[in-house]
């Protein structure tokens, strides 16, 4: 009677294993259909017109989308220039100069709720204070909408990579008669550098495949522009636009932009998390 | 020196100070660009309202908010299972070797923009829900009472179904992730203990391991919802962004950030803005919420 009772407390338990073994193929399912599908559909728009021409009118096939590669880069360094000294200052500061206020935890666990705000609400935010006032889209105006989602992540990196440094460093550099800013900039940021590149590469990943914030601030541009004041197009806001419009060649460069976009961002995401391991283990 | 010093200071200050200044300021816009619908519209009459007709200048949020939360709880009951199941095969039944591997590759699912994903739901997941999945479970549950109403309908593959599957596959590595951290975090006398006096390794997981992650798996799950409710591109391709209640499963309707998405460029009207604002409003306070008290629950875990 007992050891049927325990056969069946076993049978119990390797099941249950079983379907969470199950679980995890689910997950591992969908990440390999969706890489595999992009790559199906978009490798055959890759080709070197997709990056060096200039769209052609609507319908008619041919051309690439080099506007909006342009546009993308573009938009995406002002959001790096905007986005990453802001986000180490600050969490220079939390972690440094105010690490025993009660008032940085409150930055931090903001900042941290920050990380998750939708980002279509940061894209409407954008739109009323720089493209309403101004009275049209520009590339400047996606660019902060991307620094603003950018900021917390880098913050709560940075503010996380300092905290790993040893006090006693800090300390040794002190004794030598070391103001703080000497100590922040020759000691704790030499000794955490990988640690930083590879939380702001992680940053640059996460928005560089946002279209939401786009949509309502540098919009989209059927032609290649410099002009960061006005209306750029950007790969996501294409992608969006393509796929959702009525031609089949459209079609074709959505998948093919996507393949880009997708690949791009999963080896900065790969490259960090290696670069974080070796860095860490030295 | 000292100066210099000072001088650093107030700009890492400034760079720190940026958060709630940021988060205080979307709120005032939010509220001061609002307020012309608010003021003609209320806020109880506003999103009790079905009604969206920018022609007659009548607006109210009802839609757009229930399908907001419908899409994001539906994707939370098909993706917290799997999470959850996630978290135990990495932590308790994957072979050493391969948990760093499983854990990356469930993370990169995050990783993959929301675009994408919508526009592989449209192209690829879409038709295959519409042709072959939707058809199957009509037969199934509809002879079932009640059950068969939520599967009416005509099965075209854009709809209530197919964005929710589709949002439960982006927003499992958020769960999964804080799961698989809480679950490390459990002693392993606790354990031990446990195994001691003969429990199954399920029984140690049911019984041991998740009354004290529960915190913790609550924190990941709001984490999830937050993840969910803001979500926009990849609804916007799969929802069909039709003012009207969703009847079934298989009805198209619409969300929050999708209705954004779609008409935000196109208001030409103060008060059609002023609405959109006002949705956008209510969206971020939600959302605002929901992740504040996850990251709250977290934090308490991981200072424990």
């Amino acid at each position: 009677m007992i050891e049927r009772e325990i056969r069946k407390r076993k049978v119990i338990s390797r099941l249950a294993l079983l379907a969470a073994f199950f679980c995890a193929l689910w997950g591992l399912f969908w990440l390999f259909f969706i890489i595999f599908d992009v790559l199906r559909h978009g490798l055959s728009s890759i080709n070197l017109s997709l990056f060096l021409e200039v769209p052609t009118p609507p319908g008619e096939p041919g051309g690439g989308l080099k506007h909006a590669f342009i546009g993308h880069l573009l938009i995406t360094l002002v959001a790096v220039i905007l986005g990453i000294p802001f986000g180490i200052l600050g969490g220079t500061f939390l972690a440094e100069y105010g690490r025993n206020f009660r008032f940085s935890r409150f930055i931090s666990f903001l900042a941290d709720t920050m990380v998750s705000v939708p980002a279509i609400v940061v894209g409407a935010f954008v739109y009323a204070i720089m493209v309403k006032p101004l009275g049209h889209f520009s590339g400047w105006s996606g660019g902060v909408a991307l620094a603003i989602i950018m900021l917390p992540v880098i913050i709560r990196t940075t503010e996380h990579m300092l905290s790993l440094v040893p006090w006693t460093m800090r300390e040794a550099a002190f004794a030598l008669g070391a103001p703080y800013h000497k100590v922040i900039w020759q000691v704790v940021y030499p000794s955490v550098k990988t640690g930083l590149l590879t939380g702001c590469l992680l940053a640059i990943a996460r928005v560089s495949g946002e279209a939401a914030p786009l949509l309502f601030t540098s919009f989209n541009n059927n032609f290649l522009s410099y002009d960061m004041s006005g209306p750029m197009a950007s790969l996501t806001v294409t992608i969006f636009v393509y796929a959702m419009g009525p031609y089949e060649d459209w079609h074709g460069k959505a998948w093919g932009a996507a393949l880009v976009i997708t690949l791009a961002i999963l080896l900065i995401n790969l490259t960090a998390r290696l670069m974080l391991k070796k860095g860490g283990k030295s | 020196m000292v100066f210099t010093n000072r001088i650093f200071l107030f700009f890492t200050f400034l760079g720190a100070l940026l958060i709630p200044l940021i988060i205080l300021g979307i709120l005032i816009v939010f509220l001061k660009e609002a307020s012309l619908a608010f003021q003609k519209f209320g806020f109880v009459s506003f999103i009790f309202s079905p009604e969206w007709d920018p022609v007659f200048e009548k607006f109210g949020g009802a839609v757009p908010l229930t399908g907001t939360l419908i899409v994001a709880f539906l994707s939370l009951i098909f993706a917290v299972p799997f999470a959850l199941g996630i978290a135990i095969f990495v932590v308790e039944v994957c072979p050493a070797s391969l948990k760093e591997i499983v854990r990356l590759a469930i993370e990169l699912l995050a990783a993959i923009p929301s675009i994408v994903y919508g526009m592989w739901g449209l192209f690829t997941l879409a038709p295959i829900m519409a042709r072959y999945i939707e058809p199957f479970l009509q037969r199934v549950f509809s002879p079932i009472p009640l059950i068969g109403k939520l599967f009416e309908g005509t099965p075209l593959g854009i709809d209530l179904w197919t964005a929710s599957i589709m949002l439960s596959i982006m927003i499992i590595p958020f769960t999964a992730s804080i799961a698989i951290e809480s679950f490390y975090l459990v002693p392993r006398v606790l354990k031990e203990s446990a195994y001691g006096m003969g429990a199954t390794k399920w029984e140690v997981i049911k019984d041991v391991m998740f009354p004290y992650c529960k915190i913790g798996i609550l924190g990941g799950i709001g984490l999830s919802l937050g993840r969910a409710l803001g979500e926009t591109m990849a609804v916007a391709f799969v929802l069909g962004n039709i003012n009207s209640f969703p009847t079934s499963l298989f009805s198209p309707t619409t969300t929050v950030t999708v209705k954004l998405a779609n008409e935000f460029t196109e208001a030409d009207k103060d008060i059609h803005l002023s609405a959109l604002f006002y949705l956008a409003l209510l969206l971020y306070i939600l959302s605002l919420i929901v992740i504040a008290c996850s990251k709250y629950l977290i934090l308490r875990v991981r200072s424990r």
